[in-house]
């Protein structure tokens, strides 16, 4: 799969292979050790703390701190009712954003599939909300959310709602600005799939007099199709995952949509039960491997 | 799509108006904070909203200072004590009855984000480039798990490795410094640029580097003379690319920084001024922060596409 044709045949490697072996050492070795470094040893690290009642607050003693107690720790995390409710909240916030981008983005790229004078201008202001901070996006929603003088209630004809702070508005006010935010990602990939549709096809359809909806629904939709179940499968990814939006407008703790992520943070970084933090940060890392795993096997089936 | 195209160009004017219409649409948050930075004192609270407003660049002054407010009652400054004011000075004192008493937090935290962002970028793509480059060239034993095994540590929920990352930190005098954050981003970034990196380099025609070892030249040589050059404008993206994340990036700063080496993502959002929560100059901050993560896109349009799906789709 990785097989590329300007590969350095094994003639030519053994040719020098003395010296090459020494580069490739070089080159590739830093990379490794700095993400064993940070990223493999820790995550081995949490996953044996996630068996402790370990907390960071207090020195190290073992027997003590941390304890080991198997997997009792996730049994009770598991039969918590609380954890399950953010769990159906985290839910709504994933289904509810993600599809919204999905839709919003999928149709501004049809939309722009007309060429004009100033289309590439419009693509690149249509993306800009994607490059800018998380947090800060959320604090620029805070702002426009404000119930006392933003201008968001006042261009809806909305009354004073507090939608940053009020438990029954701030997921819809999170998930608002994550499909500002993450709208133009499917946008590009969108555009990305549009534009490598081959011409012909749709010339061969108007030969047959097809209808716009049969070269839409026959067409466009399945050719574009993998592109925006890769779109899917990231966007969902990091919805799943999703903090710093939620922490630049309604912060943490009462004012907060009752996320995962949240209070996976809350419990590692707040109260420092460490070990029922990393606990919750397994479930959290399974449940986002057992989704994403379902929309692969859809794209592979979609790829074939 | 070709169906729409050879509708009548009527049709067409519409989607273009209508196109234009949305994009305004989805611009006005962004465009309703650069307004909310340039609000005077009074105007920022007004109900209804104002959107035509003499313009005052007082809020970017508050972002930038720290202040006291004058006791209510105290006596108005006199006509001298006015011209010893610097021009900043005046317009705090006459919007929000304040005086400056020195610079603020912001530029401290902006360079703090300057310094990491940079220093995390410039060694991201020194590892990745190197990295890349062996990846795309040489047949290296169990190369297609190790490439993945690169890009799965991009995949983990960043509070898993957070956790031991912290108590190491925490350990080797790390948390809160500069140098912590720089290698956290570095780690962060690798994944993605050895991956987008190594595509830049399939692309380049091992034929070059043939004839340069053909005409004597060693290895690294040719690395550094042939590849590196040609593989300048992919290794550019992915720079320009790795500042966006780093310049972004809230969840790290915000448990491993405090104040010492606190960037502006997890610093902007909590400030408070003396007065409550200071929203205009919180606008001004944000403005000021967004500024080069906007011009790094303009710059970048190109090569968005390439980039966010990790160099899988090359467009």
């Amino acid at each position: 799969m990785f097989r590329r044709r300007n590969e350095i045949t094994s003639t030519e490697l053994q040719y020098r292979a003395l010296s090459d072996q020494a580069l490739i050492r070089a080159f590739v070795l830093p990379t490794i050790i700095l993400l064993l470094f940070v990223n493999i040893f820790p995550l081995f690290w949490s996953l044996i703390l996630s068996f402790s009642n370990f907390t960071a607050k207090f020195p190290l003693v073992w027997g003590k701190n941390p304890r080991f107690m198997g997997i009792e720790q996730y049994i009770r995390l598991l039969s918590d009712p609380e954890i399950w409710e953010r769990f159906i909240t985290t839910a709504k916030y994933v289904v509810l954003s993600v599809s919204g981008e999905m839709l919003l983005g999928f149709g501004i790229a049809l939309l722009l599939q007309i060429k004009f004078r100033g289309r590439e201008f419009i693509t690149t202001l249509l993306v800009l909300p994607m490059t800018m901070s998380p947090v800060i996006v959320g604090l620029m929603w805070k702002l426009f959310y404000n119930p006392n003088w933003g201008m968001f209630n006042y261009l809806l004809g909305l009354g004073k709602i507090d939608w940053a702070t009020d438990v029954k508005y701030n997921l819809f006010a999170s998930v608002i600005a994550d499909v500002w935010m993450w709208t133009p990602f499917v946008l590009l990939l969108a555009l990305a799939g549009l534009g490598a549709i081959p011409q012909y096809l749709y010339e061969a359809a108007e030969v047959d007099r097809a209808s716009w909806w049969h070269k839409f629904t026959k067409i466009t939709l399945p050719m574009v199709w993998p592109l925006l179940l890769v779109a899917l499968i990231f966007r969902t990814m990091e919805a799943f995952k999703v903090f710093d939006i939620t922490m630049g407008i309604s912060g943490r703790g009462a004012t907060a949509p009752h996320l995962l992520s949240l209070q996976l943070y809350d419990t590692a970084f707040v109260t420092w039960k460490t070990g029922v933090g990393s606990a919750l940060g397994y479930i959290v890392l399974i449940m986002i491997i057992a989704i994403t795993n379902i929309f692969i096997k859809y794209l592979n089936r979609a790829k074939q | 799509m070709a169906a729409i195209r050879k509708k009548v160009s009527a049709v067409r004017i519409l989607v273009v108006i209508l196109v234009c219409i949305i994009t305004f649409v989805y611009l006005v948050p962004l465009l309703f904070v650069i307004d909310t930075s340039f609000k005077p004192w009074t105007v920022i609270k007004e109900w209804p909203p104002r959107i035509f407003f003499k313009p005052s660049l007082a809020p970017y002054i508050r972002i930038f200072t720290a202040r006291a407010v004058y006791p209510p009652g105290s006596p108005k400054l006199t006509q001298e004590q006015l011209d010893d004011l610097t021009w900043y000075e005046r317009i705090v004192y006459f919007e929000s009855n304040e005086e400056i008493l020195r610079t603020g937090d912001f530029p401290s935290r902006y360079r703090n984000s300057l310094i990491i962002t940079i220093a995390s970028t410039a060694l991201t793509i020194l590892l990745a480039t190197f990295a890349a480059y062996a990846f795309s060239r040489f047949k290296i034993k169990g190369k297609n798990d190790l490439l993945f095994f690169i890009l799965s540590t991009r995949m983990l929920p960043a509070v898993v490795v957070l956790i031991p990352v912290f108590l190491m930190f925490r350990k080797l005098g790390l948390s809160d410094s500069h140098l912590g954050l720089t290698i956290l981003y570095t780690a962060f970034n690798l994944s993605f640029a050895v991956w987008v990196l190594k595509g830049f380099i399939d692309e380049i025609p091992v034929e070059y580097e043939e004839a340069a070892m053909v005409d004597g030249y060693t290895r690294f040589q040719t690395f550094w003379k042939i590849i590196v050059p040609q593989a300048m404008t992919g290794i550019a993206a992915t720079a320009v690319f790795c500042f966006i994340f780093s310049w972004n990036e809230f969840g790290f700063a915000f448990i491993m920084t405090r104040s010492n080496a606190q960037t502006v993502p997890p610093w902007l959002p909590y400030q408070l001024g003396v007065l409550g929560y200071d929203w205009g100059a919180a606008a001004a901050g944000a403005v000021l922060f967004i500024i080069p993560a906007l011009v790094f896109t303009i710059i970048l349009r190109k090569n968005l596409v390439r980039g966010i799906t990790f160099g899988a789709i090359r467009k």
